[in-house]
C-alpha cells in the first residue's frame, strides 16, 4: 500500500493555502510536515482526510483497489486525529472508546484496557471523560486509533497538551505502528525517532497583511 | 449505526436536559395561550388541538441546532464523516436519536397538556397519532437547517428560522387531520395519509441534503 501526493493545492476560501505538495509514502514510512503557525499544515492534513476539496493535483492510496484515487472513498482507511479529541464529555472513557471502534468497525484493533494500558491510564476507563486533564484526555484521544485499525494515520500536532514522557509514548506508538506496516503523516515538531521519515516544510506562501497577494488563487 | 443511536441517546441522558427543556417551553406555550384566549372552555376546547400543535412544533425546533453543533465543537464531526457508512445513513442515525429524545416526550406530554387546554379525549388521542406521524418530519427537515448551520458558530436561531417555513404544511395536514377526528363532515384519513407522505419525503430529502452539507461545509 502507498499513500502518494501528486502536486496538491489547497484554496480555503479565495486563498490559496497549500501550493504544489507531492509525497510519496511506502508501508511503515513517516512524513512530518512541519512550518510556521499559519503555513497550512492543518489545511494539508484535512485535505489528505477529504475534509477539504483539493483545489488541483491528485491523491491516492495505492494497492486498494477501487475508489483508490478518490479522497472521498478511502478516507475510511485513514485515521484523522484533529485538534480536537473527537470525545464525549457526559460519556464514560470506555463508552467513548467502544463507540468509535464499533462505529469504525474495526474489531482487530486492541482491547480498550489494553490501549488504555499502552498510553498508560490504566484505571480510567469508567470515569467520565470530563473529568480528565487535557494531557489525559489527548491520551484517550490518541487510544481511538489503536482500538479500531487502519492503515494510514494522519495526526495533527497530537502531542499539544502531552507531557515529555507522554510524547515519548506516543512517539514508540508511531514506531509500533509503522513497523506493522503502517503510514504516519504528522504535523509535529517531535523527532518521532523514525529512520524513514520524510520531512516536508511548509512555507507561508504570502504575507496575509499585503493585499495584492491575498486573492492569489482567482484574481492573480 | 446501532453504535451512534446507542451514543447519542446516553449523550442525551447523561448531559442533555434536552428533552426536559423541551417539554418545558412545550408546557410554556400550553399555559400561555389560555391566559390570551380567555376563559371560554368552549373556546379553548375548539382551539386546543391548534394549540398542542404550534407549542410541540416551536418546542420541537428548540433543540434541532444541537444535533451538529455538539459534534463539530468537540470534534467529533470529523471523524463521523470520515468513516465508512454513508453520510446519509449517519444523518438518519443522528435524527432518529434526536427524535426520541427531544420529539417523544412531547408527544407523551401531551394528554396532560391536552386536559389543561379542555380538550376532548377523542381529540388528545388524535393529537398524539398526528404529532406521531408528525414530528420526524420536523426533525429531518431540521436536520438539512442543522447541517447548514454547523459551519456557524452561532447558528443556533438560523436553524429555526430555516425550519420553520418548510415545516408549514406538516403543521397545516397535522392540524386539518386532528380536526377531521373531531368535527364530523371533515375527513381524517385523508389529511393524515398527506401527513405521513411529508413525513416519508422529508425522511429521504432531509437526510440527503444534511448530507450534502456536511460534506461541502467541513472546513
Amino acid at each position: 500500500m502507498r499513500f502518494e501526493a501528486d502536486t496538491l493545492s489547497v484554496n480555503r476560501g479565495l486563498r490559496r493555502v497549500v501550493q504544489d505538495v507531492s509525497f510519496s509514502l511506502g508501508e511503515g514510512e513517516v512524513l512530518t510536515v512541519t512550518g510556521a503557525n499559519g503555513a497550512g499544515k492543518s489545511t494539508l492534513l484535512r485535505a489528505l482526510c477529504g475534509l477539504l476539496p483539493l483545489a488541483a493535483g491528485r491523491l491516492r492510496l495505492a494497492g486498494l483497489g477501487e475508489g483508490e484515487d478518490d479522497p472521498l472513498i478511502f478516507r475510511e482507511h485513514l485515521h484523522y486525529l484533529g485538534p480536537q479529541n473527537a470525545m464525549k464529555a457526559a460519556l464514560s472513557i470506555r463508552e467513548n472508546l467502544a463507540f468509535w471502534r464499533d462505529f469504525s468497525g474495526g474489531s482487530d484493533g486492541l482491547e480498550i484496557e489494553q490501549a488504555l494500558r499502552a498510553v498508560e491510564l490504566p484505571h480510567v476507563a469508567d470515569l467520565p471523560f470530563s473529568y480528565l486533564s487535557t494531557g489525559m484526555r489527548r491520551r484517550v484521544a490518541i487510544c481511538r486509533l489503536l482500538v479500531s485499525k487502519k492503515p494510514v494515520w494522519i495526526v495533527d500536532e497530537p502531542t499539544s497538551g502531552l507531557d515529555r514522557s507522554a510524547s515519548e509514548l506516543f512517539a514508540g506508538l508511531c514506531r509500533a505502528h509503522c513497523a506493522d506496516g503502517g503510514i504516519l503523516v504528522a504535523a509535529t515538531h517531535l523527532p518521532l525517532g523514525l529512520g524513514k521519515a520524510q520531512t516536508l516544510a511548509m512555507e507561508t506562501l504570502f504575507t496575509v497583511f499585503e493585499g495584492d497577494a491575498f486573492f492569489d488563487g482567482e484574481e492573480a | 449505526m446501532a453504535a451512534l443511536l446507542g451514543r447519542e441517546l446516553r449523550v442525551a441522558l447523561k448531559a442533555g436536559s434536552g428533552a426536559l427543556m423541551g417539554v418545558l417551553f412545550f408546557l410554556a406555550v400550553v399555559t400561555v395561550f389560555p391566559f390570551a384566549i380567555g376563559p371560554d372552555l368552549n373556546q379553548l376546547g375548539r382551539l386546543g388541538p391548534a394549540i398542542l400543535w404550534i407549542g410541540a412544533l416551536l418546542a420541537s425546533l428548540l433543540g434541532l441546532d444541537r444535533l451538529f453543533a455538539l459534534d463539530r465543537e468537540d470534534g467529533s464531526l470529523d471523524v463521523l464523516v470520515l468513516e465508512a457508512h454513508p453520510l446519509m445513513a449517519t444523518v438518519i442515525a443522528k435524527c432518529l436519536a434526536h427524535w426520541l429524545v427531544s420529539g417523544l416526550p412531547l408527544i407523551l406530554a401531551t394528554p396532560l397538556f391536552g386536559v389543561m387546554l379542555n380538550v376532548p379525549p377523542l381529540g388528545i388521542a388524535a393529537v398524539m397519532a398526528t404529532l406521531a406521524a408528525g414530528t420526524p418530519a420536523i426533525t429531518f427537515i431540521g436536520a438539512a437547517a442543522a447541517a447548514t448551520a454547523a459551519a456557524l458558530p452561532r447558528g443556533g436561531l438560523l436553524v429555526a428560522v430555516l425550519t420553520l417555513p418548510l415545516t408549514i404544511p406538516v403543521l397545516i395536514f397535522g392540524i386539518t387531520a386532528t380536526n377531521g377526528a373531531l368535527f364530523d363532515p371533515d375527513p381524517f384519513t385523508a389529511p393524515f395519509l398527506i401527513l405521513l407522505a411529508l413525513t416519508l419525503f422529508s425522511a429521504v430529502l432531509g437526510p440527503l441534503a444534511a448530507a450534502l452539507m456536511l460534506r461541502h461545509s467541513a472546513e
